[in-house]
């Protein structure tokens, strides 16, 4: 099947890749792009690793075809970092200790990273439904809600 | 899990996508919010050889009123229902329903109108298109045609649409004062479909239940309405007697089939209890206690 160039922002950065139509988004900023911090961990739209933000929205990018980000703005946990600065949300989950394995984090980050533009300032019982789309075999969660909960404070009072 | 082969076409009107699934015929597969048709894709049960993607297409997304219907466009996003500030006045069950729908990232891709289409007995849109009593508006190469949601749904993943037709809008009618609704689900975890669920729209006048619809997810082929539980309650004061009544009216109709679950016994008992609580909750909302 004929290849198709595609055009796109990927941390705020011009991207113009060359992909099969069947391609997942997952798979070529992984693959084709080299910025592997989004994960796959189960590629059907369940575990949420491969969260990232696709034109403002949480999209989980293994149930998103690449061709579908043409034109768009990708963000993924990579585009976090600016002048070599943490995000408020990564001190959060260092600082509350809010993974174990590390795996589900990017995800975990990305998802909390909008959910948070939705909802500066939720309550517990909104971060746990707002996250609802994330698994994670380790924690138990509760620092990861912790680590969102610092982070929204943190970031109210930046 | 990479889906077959395919052409990928990414129209920008109405009008393009029906000429290219005219041209394709049953070659070629719309793509909504891809979230039933990607994983049938990526296990094979669905290769089709086009896919006619409908996400760029402006006219299928918004929310408007006017005659005193709402009117959904097809494309419009499960968060989108969630957050219109128009359906939690005027048409609460819809939110209701779809924030019970997957996990956040999925109802960002979600649409109600791929939900309606692709007639999973899972889905949820469905048995609320059959309480809210709405229509759905399909464009063909013949021009429009208005189907009401009843009788719609022929079987599992069947549905009067033909293979060169869109559906473009949903249509729901302004919900009355004294209307009353609520949308119960019993599912074992976020992201999966009810083990059984049951829409409630109920209309209350003076203490007396004026109107209503009652419709069921996932005990049958397809989204059941409980016409002979309606009819047990229409007219009537609630009792505990009716109640009683009617969800036994609507258990009676449920046809599950047996899986992880439960067993057909436990899926009709919770389509019954999913009635019963359904039934109270409208029924409190439309007499100010809910």
């Amino acid at each position: 099947m004929a290849k198709k160039h595609i055009s796109f922002t990927l941390n705020r950065q011009n991207i113009d890749v060359l992909v099969e139509p069947r391609e997942l988004l997952i798979h070529v900023i992984r693959e084709q792009l080299q910025k592997t911090g989004s994960h796959i961990g189960c590629e059907t739209s369940h575990c949420g690793a491969c969260t990232l933000d696709l034109n403002g929205q949480s999209v989980k990018a293994c149930t998103v075809l690449a061709v579908q980000a043409e034109g768009g703005e990708v963000l993924t946990v990579e585009g976090l970092l600016q002048n070599d600065k943490l995000h408020p949300l990564q001190e959060a989950f260092m600082q509350e200790h809010g993974l174990q394995c590390g795996f589900c984090t990017p995800g975990m980050l990305m998802r909390a990273y909008r959910f948070l533009q939705e909802n500066p300032q939720p309550t517990e019982a909104e971060i746990r439904s707002g996250m609802a789309g994330n698994l994670c075999r380790c924690t138990g969660y509760q620092n990861i809600i912790k680590a969102v909960q610092t982070a929204a404070k943190n970031m109210a009072s930046a | 899990m990479i889906p077959p082969e395919f052409e990928y076409h990414r129209p920008e009107t109405i009008d393009q996508a029906l000429v290219l699934l005219t041209q394709h015929g049953e070659e070629a597969k719309i793509l909504a919010g891809g979230h039933s048709l990607l994983p049938l894709m990526k296990l094979r049960f669905a290769e089709p050889a086009h896919l006619v993607d409908l996400n760029f297409i402006e006219s299928l997304r918004g929310i408007k009123e006017s005659n005193g219907l709402i009117e959904i466009a097809a494309m419009t996003t499960e968060s989108q229902l969630i957050t219109s500030p128009l359906l939690l006045d005027k048409c609460p069950l819809i939110p209701d329903a779809a924030s019970q729908i997957a996990d956040p990232q999925v109802r960002s891709r979600g649409t109600i109108g791929g939900d309606i289409v692709h007639a999973d007995p899972g889905n949820d849109h469905p048995a609320i298109m059959l309480a809210l009593e709405a229509s759905f508006v399909i464009l063909g190469s013949n021009g429009e045609r208005i189907v009401p949601a009843s009788g719609f749904f022929l079987g599992a993943f069947d549905t009067q649409l033909e293979e060169n037709e869109i559906l473009k809008a949903i249509q729901v009618p302004v919900s009355v004062a004294g209307s009353g609704h609520a949308y119960c689900k019993l599912k074992r975890k976020t992201g999966d479909f009810a083990t059984a669920a049951s829409a409630v729209s109920l209309v209350v006048e003076g203490g007396v239940c004026k109107k209503i619809n009652i419709a069921l997810t996932n005990v049958g082929a397809t989204a059941l309405k409980a016409e002979a539980a309606e009819s047990i309650l229409t007219g009537q004061t609630l009792s505990d007697l009716l109640m009683e009544k009617a969800v036994e009216k609507a258990m009676a109709i449920c046809d599950p089939a047996e899986d992880l679950r439960g067993d057909r016994e436990y899926k009709i008992h919770m389509a019954g209890e999913m009635t019963r609580r359904a039934i109270r909750e409208a029924f409190a909302k439309a007499t100010g206690g809910g």
